[in-house]
């Protein structure tokens, strides 16, 4: 187990949203903890709820349509749901961060990239704007963009894309978080400035011991990023396990499937990919059953009946299924 | 060059987008240079894999190559018919033998028509076979891509990504073409379901005899589905081979960076691999650099890059360069 302590709790999260069509459960029911320094890498298609459930926990979902309902949502030790407006909007920013999927709309583009990195630091930090305009110039050098003090004038727009997600980072960092949230940050980019990216994400949490949360899609980039993955399906988690295991050892059909339908560059395949069948299942019904079962390839009757809760079937190994996908048999 | 079994052979093609000022009197004042002279050949049967980043130029070559996008300069050749200088009646009917697949399918398929109008467009525009009979070809057209003939009635915005991107599919097939561009098919698709219409892509390769130009920046799914990639970068070839010469033999160091920023679905060999990390964004395809288009990202560039364009050799049987210094290239950066 991890001895690291325990800096995000979350007990039994479940978000919905209230639309016209009906009541859609975007996220189930899930309960998982991030220890401090811990890089935790959280996998899925879209609208399988990883986005849905870190908004809830920075409390960013606008409520009515949402709805957020958890046992617990603990960030240090304190109830996040019993925080106020106010109270939440001093951990926001400062001590608990997020990075979004889309550099292109996540800045202001009629405010310099100086006045965005300063903001956090003269609002949660008390600062001058002398001191925030020093310590702002710090921060885009450590986000490795050259000649920083004269690019603090410069607008969103005369930065490339990935200087944009470096800027973002830049005021995330502001405040040295203790957790920060990185939601597809990578996949607006190409390849070579996903790698410049994650190299520097990699870089600044070792020097800055932050947590790190990382939301994506791509099983390539969390395997050379995270301690620990938990896999997500239709608003449950599925997988959660130390990196090595997961990917040595994945134990739900769901990530199996998974790992068997990516092509690999190091690689040669002339087979056929092996595929998942059918679609991921509306949210708008929440079925008692597996959500997978109609997809999975060991379904059995049990899995139509009662849907599996997430169970530890091995040292800090997690998976809800009922079947034993190396012998195909009930566990 | 031209060998028995080239379907398509480009030749120095060139595609400046021009940059003009003035709202009356338009003046040129520079040109956006997406593709800048290359030369390759696609053979009869074959997947040529097109990579490179956003903005190297892959889909304007894909489109230039069918004269979506009329090119500056420089020749396509069809089957030996000079696609560049053929007659508009000609034209029109060479375009049955070749068809396009975009990548968006939200936007490349009319809402306000039923997929069964959207599938039998192409045979409406050339004219072809009684209405019975169109309606026919769009039944079997859509078992072809596994739908079921049911939903020939039914409006795109009833479908999910994965069947919006077969319908694109099967508007392709629906007359009988040899050549398909694929432009980037699976890239707005979920992991799960891009499997689904690669091998369907595959399948209906093996079964029809097609030939794809394959655009995708993701490279696994590139290397799984060509027989030769080309790569591109700032509006250039800079190398171009068979699928696993290229990955045991690369040479340019662009796609040797190219190739080890891509990540690997294994955390062990991620902790082993030698990545390289390139400096800096891609320069503007308006303003491009000196020389090699390369030099001012390359870790191993030289004075002479800056000044002399590499020319784009063959340095190995059927393995084309654009480099000054390949061995370098191999023995610092692999």
């Amino acid at each position: 187990m991890d001895n690291r302590e325990v800096i995000l709790d979350i007990q039994d999260l479940h978000a919905r949203f209230h639309t016209q069509e009906g009541l859609v459960h975007a996220v189930n029911g899930i309960t998982y903890q991030v220890h401090a320094g811990e890089t935790l890498g959280i996998v899925g298609e879209s609208g399988c709820g990883k986005s849905v459930s870190m908004l809830s926990v920075m409390d960013l979902l606008i409520k009515p349509p949402a709805e957020v309902i958890a046992e617990a949502i603990l960030f240090k030790g304190d109830d996040l749901r019993n925080f106020s407006v106010n109270e939440m909007r001093k951990v926001r920013g400062s001590n608990m961060t997020m990075i979004f999927q889309d550099p292109m709309t996540s800045l202001n583009p009629v405010l310099t990239i100086g006045f965005q990195i300063k903001e956090p630091l003269k609002l949660h930090l008390g600062m001058s704007d002398e001191e925030a305009s020093k310590r702002a110039a710090e921060l885009l050098t450590l986000v490795n963009i050259p000649e920083a003090e004269s690019r603090l004038s410069d607008y969103p727009h005369q930065f490339s894309g990935g200087m944009r997600q470096r800027a973002m980072v830049a005021i995330a960092l502001a405040c040295n978080p203790s957790l920060l949230i990185a939601d597809e940050p990578t996949t607006a980019l190409d390849v070579t400035i996903q790698a410049q990216l994650v190299e520097l994400v990699k870089e600044i949490q070792a020097k800055l011991g932050m947590a790190l949360i990382w939301i994506t899609h791509d099983l390539g980039v969390v395997a050379g990023l995270a301690e620990r993955v938990i896999v997500m399906y239709a608003g449950y988690v599925v997988e959660d396990a130390m990196i090595d295991e997961l990917y040595g050892n994945p134990l739900h059909p769901y990530t199996l499937a998974l790992l068997k339908s990516l092509p690999r560059l190091d690689e040669r395949t002339d087979r056929l990919l092996e595929t998942i069948e059918g679609l991921p299942p509306s949210l708008l019904e929440c079925p008692d059953c597996c959500p997978f079962e109609p997809r999975c390839e060991f379904s059995v009757d049990k899995c139509r009946e009662i849907n599996p809760m997430l169970e530890e079937v091995g040292p800090d190994h997690r998976i809800a299924c009922w079947v034993d996908v190396k012998t195909g048999e009930l566990r | 060059m031209t060998e028995n079994n080239t379907l398509v052979r480009v030749d120095s093609l060139v595609k400046h987008f021009p940059i003009t000022q003035g709202i009356i009197i338009q003046r040129q004042i520079g040109a956006v240079k997406a593709v800048d002279d290359i030369s390759f050949e696609i053979k009869h049967g074959e997947t040529l894999g097109l990579v490179g980043e956003s903005g190297c130029g892959k889909s304007t070559t894909g489109r230039a190559i069918l004269q979506l996008h009329s090119p500056t300069s420089g020749h396509v050749f069809y089957k030996d018919e000079d696609l560049t200088t053929v007659t508009d009646t000609r034209m029109r009917k060479l375009r049955r033998d070749m068809q396009i697949i975009f990548q968006d399918p939200y936007a490349s398929l009319n809402p306000r028509l039923t997929i069964g109008d959207i599938i039998s467009e192409p045979l409406d525009v050339h004219n072809i076979g009684t209405q019975a009979e169109r309606r026919e070809r769009v039944q079997e057209l859509l078992n072809l891509v596994r739908l079921n003939p049911y939903f020939i009635k039914r409006y795109p915005h009833e479908f999910s990504g994965g069947q919006r991107q077969r319908i694109g599919v099967a508007r392709a097939l629906a007359l009988n073409p040899e050549f398909i561009v694929c432009d980037e098919p699976i890239s707005a698709l979920d992991v799960s379901v891009q499997a689904q219409v690669v091998n369907l892509l595959e399948e209906l390769q093996d079964q029809l005899n097609l030939t794809y130009l394959f655009i995708a920046h993701d490279l696994s799914m590139v290397r799984h589905i060509s027989n030769r990639i080309a790569v591109m970068y700032l509006g250039k070839l800079v190398e171009l081979a068979d699928r696993d010469e290229l990955f045991h033999n690369k040479m340019h160091p662009y796609a040797i960076a190219l190739l080890s920023a891509v990540p690997i679905p294994d955390p062990i060999k991620e902790r082993q691999r030698k990545r390289i990390i390139l400096e800096g964004d891609v320069p503007s395809p308006a303003n491009p650099p000196s020389g090699c288009r390369f030099h001012t990202r390359c870790p191993i560039a030289e004075d002479v890059c800056k000044v002399e364009d590499p020319p784009f050799e063959e340095k190995a049987p059927g393995h084309w360069v654009a480099c000054h210094f390949v061995k370098k290239a191999q023995e610092q950066m692999i």
